[in-house]
Order: C-alpha cells, then structure tokens, then sequence
C-alpha cells in the first residue's frame, strides 16, 4: 500500500529536509518501521522508549485524526496522505 | 533586569531561550515559559502590584514580557463578586463569581492571552498575527491588532455564532472559515505557521499566550484580600486555563504573597464535547478524542492539547470534573443572569450548570469559598436563547391599558424567571439565611 506522509517542519532536519515522502505500509505500525529505515534518526522522536507513539504527535490519514479511524487498527488504502502534527491546540481555555 | 524568563520544554527539560516556537524539537512536547523566581522574589510585594493600575500589567514580573514593552490598554482585572443570590439557587453559602464576561476589550477572557501573546509578536518582528479560533479568540486578536497596528489573519470553524464572525469582521482582520470542526481548524493553522512567516497567538505564540491566562489566577487571590479560595470551578476547552490558574496560585505560595493552602480545582465541560471530564470520571490520565456536538462551540474542543495536564492538575488537587447537556447550559445562563444580572455565554452556562451539578454530588460544600470562572459575554450567543422569551403584545401609551395589560398578566400567574424550574439544589439551600450571606459576604474582601 502506498502512502504519502508529510514531515512537519520541525523535524526536517532529521530527514535532510525532506518534507513529504512516500511509504509502503499497511499500517500504523508498519508505517513507522518504513520511516525508521528511511530516516533513523526520526524514530526517538516520534515514539517513547517504550515504543508507544507520543502523547502530543497527533497523526492525520487524509485530515482525518486516526484515533477516530481505528487508530493501530486502521488499514491504509492505497495513496492515503498522513500528517504528524504536534499537539499544540488551544485556541480556547 | 528584565528577561527573568525562558522557555523549557514540559516533558524533557530541555532550554530554548526566547523565541516563536511552542514545541520541543526533541520530544514533540510543549515548551512553557519558566521563570527566576529567586529574583522576581525580590521585585515584587503585595504593595507594588497594589500601587499599580487595575489591569493585568500590575503583575508584570510574572509575565513573559520583552523589557521595552509598553501596554497600551487596561487589560483585565475584572470584578470578582460575591453571588449570594445564585448562592442560594445552587447551594453555596460562600459564592464569587470571576466576571470576564465584562473584560476589556472584546468582552472574554481571551483579551489577557492576547495581549501577551502580541507585546512578544512585536518584540520577534512578526508584522503579521494569526489565530485559530472557536470565536472569542478570533475577536480579541482582531482588536487588538487593530489597536496596536498589526496586520490579523483569524482562521474559524465555518459555523460559528454570527456575532462573533461579526465582531471580528469589524476590525477589519482576514477572516477564513474553513468547513470543519475547531480541530480541524486548528491542525490547518499549525501547518500555516510552518509555511508563513507569522506570529499565530496560539501555535508559534502559545507558550508566551497561555501566560495570559495566570493573571485571572492572581486577580481571584488579590481580591480575595490576598488569599486562595477553597474551590474554583473553570471552564475546558483546550485545558488551559485550568493548568495556569494552579501555576498562577502555586507561584503566589512560592513568592510567599499568599498563605499556603490547598485549592480543589473543578473542570467543567459541555456533554456534548466532554474529552476532559469523561477521562476524569473513568479514573483516566489519556483523553479520548471526540466529535464535538454541542451549542458551547467556545469550548467545543475534542482533542485538547492540554487535556493531559488538566487531568493532572485537577486529580492531584482533589478537585473533580462533571459535563452537562445542552439544555441545562441554557437554563443554567438564565439562572444566573436572573439570580446576579450577569448575561454570560454559553461557556459561562457550562461553568454555572456544573458548579450546581458538584455541589449537588456534594463535591463542594456549602461553606467553602467557591469561584466560578465566567469567561465570556452572553452578548455573543444570544442565538442560544432564542426561543426563550417571546415578546409581548404591544400597548399603547394609556395608563389604563397598562393597568388592563397588568391584570391580565396577575391572572395568568405566569412565572417568568427560570429559577422556578425544577432543581433540587433549591431547597437544599433553602435554610440558607440572608443572615449568614451577609455574614459570608462580609468575609470575601473584595478589593478594587
């Protein structure tokens, strides 16, 4: 399954500014093992020591939060676009 | 002198300086402004802010702000009054009510974030300021762009209440709606902030902006006579506010201006966009997102970026959370307008109706001091009363006519005011005497 995933600014200087790159995965966790190989010095950054994904990178299938879409279970379908986002919400109290 | 201050991540500890960034770039976590307490300690005494204006610049040590900046409008410090009559509806012999809903300039708490947010936008060059916005947010960053001659781009969730799409048309900032919820909106602005060299209050800002919010903290504590309360009950949305109310009170204790005392912090949350509460209720630490659905759209946030340290902060302080429907938000806006003559949103509806629903659960106790935190003005959401009150047929100038339409209205025995409907914290609270309200409001010192 091909896939687009969007780098956010932030964490371009891990991967030599490469802001958008294509993967083959069929899910959230295969996903994150296609970005470990392209890019190795990514992984600390978006998962914990325990391997977990953390708590403020929020991850967008097609604007879509992923929580709302299975989360781990979600089955990537073919040209699916995926966002890391930080968490940085708040317009409100 | 100034500079006591520097941004540092939440999570990992690390150091940024001073600068537009909200995110640690190791963890993804969010930075928040850290302060030289050991030497603000030195600066400052109950005297000196005392001494100063009544708005948030008296606190001025304990905000991030660049040395050279000189405010331009009195921001902030709003009544906090006693509400023995919404007291006694509720159940609550020691009431205050925090009314934001009359800050300056546009009429909610957003103004004292704001105003923070743009003394640094200037002083990091930006010429441009932006924001994502449930509505409020959107109308203070617009104002005061105006007022102190940046350029404004407000970015909100298409449906928003018409006056607050008005009121922020009127000072003449861009305004782009986008089909979609806040979050939706909100997850945009954080991928615009990364392709346009501007100043957005509440993504590069955030950490200066969310500073804002610790001045309704001090405000409670000084004119409470420079006390804690026992409880206050606050508002979530993002979860902010919350977190920086107890960071504001925890300061106080450190600076040793106020006495060391626990305050119970209550979260309040419409039903129908719940993420905080509903994890509070479950004994959870992790939010679950949610779709909003709810006519509270201020705080219609279903993925809120604080909601982690909202749980934390309210958790430890033995506080508690609760949400309300719809309906009860509305009812819960004319019980206080009718109980204190104080038209407050939809927000505000939400902060009232859980108080009651607490102190029902007897989470808070009649005699403890409680504050509610009214952050916004009913003037903006009148849609939700809508079909509240009909108009009357009109008369003509005649007395007797007057007096006709008088005997008319006396038979029908129609009881206007909706604190006739049913509640059950009324009668608990019917033994309260307007004895001991005197007695109580006599003890909250209410300063300025």
């Amino acid at each position: 399954m091909s896939i687009t995933v969007q780098i956010p600014t932030p964490l371009r200087r891990l991967t030599a500014g490469t802001a958008s790159v294509a993967c083959e995965a069929a899910n959230l966790n295969e996903l994150f093992t296609a970005l470990d190989h392209k890019f190795p010095d990514l992984r600390p950054h978006l998962r914990d020591e325990a391997g977990e994904v953390r708590r403020f990178l929020n991850i967008y299938v097609n604007e879509e939060d992923i929580r709302f879409l299975g989360g781990a279970a979600y089955a990537f379908r073919e040209g699916d676009e995926v966002l890391l986002v930080p968490s940085i919400a708040g317009g409100s109290l | 002198m100034r500079t006591s201050y520097e941004l540092r991540c939440r999570e990992c500890g690390k150091t940024f300086d001073n600068q537009p960034r909200s995110i640690c770039e190791d963890c993804f976590s969010p930075l928040e402004v850290t302060y030289d307490y050991d030497t603000i300690k030195k600066q400052v005494s109950r005297e000196l802010f005392a001494s100063r204006p009544p708005n948030i610049w008296r606190y001025r040590e304990l905000l991030p702000l660049p040395a050279e900046y000189q405010p331009s409008l009195p921001v902030g410090f709003t009544p906090l009054i006693s509400a023995p009559r919404l007291g006694e509806k509720i159940g609550s012999r020691r009431l205050c009510i925090k009314n934001d809903a009359v800050c300056l300039p546009t009429l909610s708490f957003k103004d004292r974030v704001v105003a923070v947010a743009l003394a640094n936008a200037r002083s990091f060059g930006f010429d441009t300021v932006a924001c994502s916005s449930t509505g409020n947010l959107a109308n203070s960053v617009a104002a005061q762009a105006a007022r102190e001659g940046f350029k404004a781009w407000i970015f909100i969730p298409s449906d928003l209440e018409p006056a607050k799409i008005l009121g922020t048309q009127v000072f003449g900032a861009e305004l782009v709606r986008i089909n979609g919820s806040y979050d939706h909106v909100n997850r945009l602005c954080s991928q615009i902030a990364d392709e346009h060299p501007w100043g957005f209050v509440n993504v590069n800002l955030r950490p200066y902006y969310s500073e804002g919010s610790k001045t309704v903290g001090y405000e409670v504590a000084e004119q409470l006579g420079w006390r804690l309360p026992d409880n206050i009950v606050v508002p979530m949305a993002g979860g902010s506010l919350i977190t920086k109310i107890k960071k504001a009170f925890d300061e106080l204790i450190l600076l040793g201006l106020v006495d060391p005392k626990p305050v119970r912090f209550f979260g309040a949350q419409a039903s129908g966009c719940s993420p905080i509460s509903t994890a509070i209720k479950q004994y959870s630490t992790e939010i679950e997102p949610q779709r909003p659905k709810t006519i509270a759209r201020s705080l219609a946030i279903g993925n809120p970026a604080d909601g982690h340290y909202a749980i934390q902060a309210i958790t430890k302080s033995g506080g508690w959370s609760e949400d309300i429907a719809d309906h009860e938000v509305v009812n819960a806006i004319q019980l206080l307008a009718a109980s204190e003559g104080i038209f407050t949103e939809t927000a505000g509806g939400v902060t009232v109706g859980t108080a009651r629903k607490l102190i029902q659960q007897d989470r808070i106790l009649p005699d403890e001091t409680t504050v509610l935190c009214i952050t916004g003005n009913g003037l903006k959401t009148t849609d939700v009363l809508a079909d509240k009150y009909q108009a009357e047929r009109p008369i003509s100038a005649k007395l007797a006519e007057f007096e006709a339409y008088l005997a008319a209205k006396a038979e029908k025995h129609v009881p206007a005011d909706p604190q006739s409907l049913p509640n059950t914290a009324a009668q608990t609270s019917s033994e309260v005497t307007a004895r001991t309200f005197a007695a109580a409001a006599n003890q909250v010192s209410l300063g300025a």
